[in-house]
């Protein structure tokens, strides 16, 4: 009966997603923190799957970093973001498909404004012309990558050459879907399934064959919060944050965790080293982690991608344990080097947390 | 242990399963109408003590619920009997302090 109410939940928040025509923005950081999940998401969704989706060297931030920073008005991030629509206009495109969750929420914010106070969006016209001399058209559509992602999920498992099951048992496997705050939380109607019962995530994981945890602090942040983390006192309450998850989803002793956010797989992944290092603790079975990895990333296991092209060699939690869960080949020796196999060097083994 | 220069928070969460209630069991055996109380802090907004010695009724019963230590607080009363009088659910919460401070004694 639980189950029919969220169903009824999630038809309510359905949000239209045109497979193609899509004007990409990326992130500031993740290419930072995972370094192939942009690049594979253009890969799956562009080369393999054959859809419309196009990006600019010319797109800079949008500004929200700064902004929930609290290091720029948001009057500066509209401009910012009017110059983004100017590139999309000028490129032909209508709909906008944003990498970064904070970017998606910022885009959204700033359109919802601009609809209250439509004084507010003729100002920010008039100083996009005086600085650029470009005009804008607003977006018909703005979706989060993982929008697509979910939208694309049936085509990626048709075509899967692993999936989310434990080959040696058959179990499927148990996932973690963690969902970024500037998803759905701000602005319900804006995300699939809205701000309780989001299935963009679960989605996914149901369609490749794992199973979804449903934990007490499945909603909890991560702990990122800007602010949290940037100022290094505050850093307890992030780290605390996510503590807190990690207790919360033990017990259901999860295989992976899966999110769709720049921050969220970066803190739930390097936190675990910390919470090890400061109390001895790990999350994952036999003293290793529980490896963490953004929709890309899975995505690109669940098509038979090599890990070591993925990027996962660069995560803080080891993803062998469940590379070898899910039947994935992968050479040990080859996880430290680059392209044309330069070596990238081997990072400092942490002393609590079990890393190769 | 590496030091970071910052650190888990000590975690706030009440596990009700798990903490001691015997101390509010008994209260509850002697005085009944502590059951009664709503938290509307009538009793805390009225106390002599309270601005100078943060003794607080409502905060009183709550930390018994939570299994808390309360004998601190309880020092602080000078009995003067203004919480019960506003009390908007009638509990004598004069007599709770005086019963709470018996179980103590008795311990």
């Amino acid at each position: 009966m639980i189950y029919q109410g969220k169903q009824k939940i999630w038809s309510e928040y359905q949000k239209g997603i045109p497979s193609d025509g899509w004007f990409y923005v990326r992130s500031c950081i993740r290419q930072n923190f995972f370094p192939a999940s942009e690049k594979f998401f253009l890969g799956i969704c562009r080369d393999t799957l054959g859809h419309d989706i196009y990006e600019t060297k010319h797109h800079t931030t949008c500004g929200g970093i700064a902004y929930h920073s609290d290091a720029i008005p948001q009057e500066t991030a509209m401009t910012i973001v009017a110059r983004q629509f100017a590139l999309m206009k000028e490129a032909g495109y209508k709909n906008l498909v944003t990498s970064c969750i904070t970017s998606f929420g910022n885009y959204t914010e700033i359109l919802e404004t601009w609809r209250e106070f439509p004084e507010l969006e003729t100002r920010i016209r008039e100083k996009l012309w005086e600085a650029t001399r470009r005009e804008f058209d607003k977006p018909e559509y703005v979706a989060h990558a993982s929008d697509l992602v979910y939208k694309f999920r049936n085509e990626i498992a048709e075509r899967a050459a692993h999936r989310l099951v434990d080959v040696h048992t058959g179990r499927p496997l148990r996932i973690v879907e963690h969902i970024g705050c500037h998803y759905s939380k701000m602005f319900p109607h804006k995300g699939i399934g809205g701000a309780e019962y989001p299935c963009v995530l679960s989605g996914m994981v149901e369609s490749w064959g794992g199973e979804v945890i449903d934990y007490p602090e499945r909603r909890h942040c991560c702990g990122f919060g800007f602010r949290q983390y940037m100022v290094k006192a505050n850093r307890g309450y992030s780290l605390s944050n996510t503590h807190k998850k990690f207790e919360s989803m033990e017990p259901f002793r999860p295989d992976a965790i899966i999110t769709n956010c720049p921050g969220c797989p970066y803190f739930l992944d390097r936190w675990q080293y910390v919470i090890a290092e400061q109390t001895g603790k790990t999350y994952g079975s036999n003293g290793f982690g529980i490896p963490v990895f953004t929709y890309e990333e899975l995505a690109g296991l669940i098509l038979g991608i090599d890990p070591w092209d993925l990027g996962l060699q660069i995560h803080q939690v080891a993803v062998e344990p469940l590379l070898d869960k899910m039947g994935v080949p992968y050479n040990p020796g080859t996880k430290y080097l680059g392209l044309n196999e330069k070596d990238i060097m081997r990072p400092g083994l942490p002393s609590a947390l079990k890393c190769f | 242990m590496i030091d970071f220069g910052f650190g888990l928070a000590r975690s706030s969460a009440v596990e009700l399963d798990k903490v001691d209630l015997s101390l509010y069991k008994e209260l509850e055996r002697l005085e009944p109408g502590i059951r009664k109380c709503i938290a509307c802090g009538s009793c805390s907004a009225t106390c002599t003590a309270g601005p100078w010695s943060g003794m607080s009724v409502r905060k009183l019963i709550l930390n018994l619920q939570r299994g808390k230590d309360v004998s601190g607080m309880l020092s602080a009363c000078m009995l003067c009997g203004k919480c019960s009088i506003v009390c908007p659910r009638g509990i004598n919460t004069r007599q709770l302090i005086l019963s709470l401070c018996r179980i103590y004694d008795n311990k």
